[in-house]
């Protein structure tokens, strides 16, 4: 009951337009994550499914139902905002039923249903506090409580973990993940996270500027990124990236660094454009001699970067430096020669001009 | 220099020459307010015999609340002799529903401009601001004319409608700034919860709005207090406010000049004002910044 559809929806503020022309189809029960850098528009595209902003144009639909002109309280959603926004002079308990008491729910269900939320969000002690009396992890759960104890088709979260340490934001994601399976309602999440993003996600929106560039799985974004955007955005060390040209009819691609053998790549479309750039993942680069049909890359060790359980080195090919990345330690030191070798049916090429996915 | 000159805890301070000259003014400044009301104190207190003598800082010789006592309840104000009690009673009875009135209506109004992006909105919230600002004697003659035609002239109604409209502007302009400044995402949760105009209103923004009605009451309750010129026109001969009984008071000379009961008389009305301004000083300033920076 509570697929989300947005259809080609436009919201200004002003001379500006944030959004223009989005859509964006949620299945029942998805898990939706919006992804993108600061100020694109991820906030604006929940204010607007939730009815807190208006549309210039286009349509949103919930659960098969035109909500376009409805109120936020008439749309049968949660919502948890990007700045925990608590009622301060309420406590914890009237936070959470603000709503129902306000709906004229009866006392007793009211009770039922916020000790529930309380009980999923490990709220019980703070109960009888007011928001200033707690943490901000505290706050969050609070904030993320308020939401559930509506029982709503559909769940929108603000970058609800945005402001906690690591161990808690951890924490509290996996709670998130855990609660989502429970409840199985649907849940649009907005987040600046990667790792939140390809954790959480069904299929993640990678948005750039109010544009949606990619909407797919986690596997399918990080793997075959759709343009060059989405492939700089994702992953961590960025992915590599070779300027070059496809030669042979696209049989081969060339670049300062090395040649690669492109019989095993699968093109996107039919487009063989003269200028292109190769995406290769770091974890993709191997060290040692390259095995057939592998791309091979020399190189001198620029800088040993150990993460405790990885370690990433840079190494300096032909001018560029390229990171690999790998499993546990490495005795290569600064200065070492090395060769490199990677799998092109695992990179990914784009047109030097649009930054499309070949 | 010695070692023990190195720089650890407090910081000593000095007394610089700018920090003299600041208190001297601040003396000053408080003696120059101050001086008329220990003067006035002082006649106050002093028989009428001692005030002809005519030293206004002479401590009394045989200090008396005589003065006070007859102002309360004997002073002339006209033709009728029965102090200025009758119009401190007349304006508590001016003051209670004006300030209540004016203030729901501000915090209504301000509430609205603040959170809802009502059309025309900023057209309404302009006109009010030039409303503000334009001496109100202007609108007596024809607020005259509309109260009598509606027959609420010279009466109690009247003049609380008359403080109302008149508190409005700044009323709205406190409380819309105030309401602008608290995070808007406040509003938009309680309108998911699915709480309507009143209803974020009465369970959201109004517990935490203390501080401001606060500020809100001092002002009002000192405006209106204070207020005169629409209390003689507005209110009717039967509701006359504390200020024009004391008028009467001090126009009303049979003889010789009550010295001791006009100052007795014009303590007693100032009186609720100054005991607002004493006890609320902080708010009061906050109040004034509350109006002033923000717009
Ligand atoms: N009320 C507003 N008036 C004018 N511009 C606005 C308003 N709200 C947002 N914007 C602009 O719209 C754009 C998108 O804002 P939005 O809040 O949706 O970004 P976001 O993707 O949520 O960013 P963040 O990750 O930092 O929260 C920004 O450029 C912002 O400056
Ligand atoms: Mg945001």
């Amino acid at each position: 009951m509570g697929a989300v559809s947005i259809r080609d929806v436009s919201v200004g503020f002003g001379a500006v337009n944030v959004l223009s022309g989005l859509s964006l189809d949620v299945a029942d029960g998805e898990f939706v994550v919006l992804l993108g850098a600061s100020g694109c528009g991820k906030s604006t595209l929940l204010n607007a499914i939730a009815g807190l902003i208006e549309v210039s144009a286009g349509q949103i639909w919930i659960g098969g139902r035109n909500v376009t002109w409805a109120e936020p309280k008439d749309r049968g959603i949660g919502m948890v905002f990007q700045s925990y926004s608590l009622y301060p002079r309420m406590t914890v308990e009237g936070n959470l039923s603000f709503g129902m008491r306000i709906a004229g729910k009866p006392a007793d269900e009211v009770a039922k249903r916020v000790a529930r939320a309380a009980g999923m969000l490990h709220l019980e002690p703070l109960l009888a506090r007011r928001p200033a009396e707690l943490s901000g992890g505290q706050r969050q759960r609070v904030a993320i409580g308020r939401a559930l104890v509506k029982d709503a088709d559909v769940f929108l979260f603000d970058e609800p973990l945005s402001n906690l340490d690591a161990k808690l934001r951890n924490e509290l994601r996996v709670e998130i993940k855990k609660l989502h399976l429970e409840l199985g309602s649907t849940m649009v999440y907005v987040t600046h996270d990667q790792v939140e993003a390809l954790t959480l996600a069904d299929r993640i929106a990678i948005m750039d500027r109010g544009v949606i560039q990619q909407f797919a799985g986690p596997r399918e974004i990080y793997r075959r990124p759709a343009n060059r955007f989405v492939a700089d955005f994702i992953g961590s060390p960025a992915m590599n990236m070779f300027d070059g040209a496809l030669e042979d009819g696209g049989r081969r691609f060339a670049s300062p660094q090395g040649s690669a053998d492109l019989s095993a790549y699968e093109f996107a479309g039919a487009a063989r454009p003269a200028r292109a750039t190769m995406g290769v993942r770091p974890e993709h680069v191997a060290i040692g001699p390259a095995p057939a049909g592998h791309a091979a890359l020399s190189g001198k060790v620029s800088i040993v970067e150990p993460m405790g359980g990885e370690t990433v080195l840079w190494a300096d090919c032909a001018g560029k430096p390229v990171s690999v990345k790998l499993d546990g330690e490495t005795k290569a030191k600064p200065g070492d020669d090395m060769t490199l070798h990677f799998d092109p049916a695992e990179a990914s090429l784009f047109d030097a001009a649009s930054g499309a996915r070949l | 220099m010695s070692a023990a000159a190195e720089p650890a805890g407090p910081r000593p301070r000095r007394l610089t020459l700018s920090r003299v000259g600041v208190y001297v003014f601040l003396v000053g400044a408080s003696a120059f307010f101050l001086l008329p009301l220990w003067a006035m104190v002082l006649t106050s207190l002093k028989p009428m015999s001692e005030i002809q003598q005519g030293d206004l800082f002479q401590l009394p010789h045989t200090p008396t609340f005589a003065a006070w006592s007859r102002a309360w309840s004997h002073a002339c104000t006209g033709l009728a002799c029965n102090g200025i009690s009758v119009g401190f009673a007349n304006s508590v009875k001016i003051l209670v529903p004006s300030v209540v009135a004016s203030i729901a209506l501000g915090a209504l109004t301000g509430y609205a401009l603040a959170f809802y992006r009502v059309r025309g909105g900023n057209l309404v919230f302009a006109i009010l601001l030039v409303g503000a600002f334009i001496p109100y004697q202007v609108f007596i003659y024809p607020l005259v004319r509309i109260f009598a035609w509606i027959g609420i002239y010279g009466t109690l109604t009247g003049i609380v409608v008359i403080h109302s409209i008149f508190g409005l502007p700044f009323m709205t302009l406190l409380f819309r700034n105030y309401y602008s400044s608290l995070p808007r995402e406040l509003f938009n949760a309680a309108r998911v919860d699915g709480a309507g105009f009143l209803g974020i209103l009465r369970h959201v923004i109004l517990p935490m709005s203390t501080p401001i009605v606060i500020v809100a009451v001092i002002l009002q309750v000192t405006g209106i207090w204070n207020d005169f010129i629409l209390g003689l026109t507005f209110a009717g001969l039967a509701n006359q406010p504390m200020t024009v009984q004391l008028n009467n008071v001090v126009a009303t000379t049979q003889g010789t000049v009550e010295y001791d009961v006009d100052m007795a008389a014009t303590i007693l009305t100032a009186a609720l004002p100054l005991a607002v301004y004493l006890v609320s000083g902080r708010w009061f300033v906050r109040g004034i910044a509350a109006g002033a920076v923000k717009g």
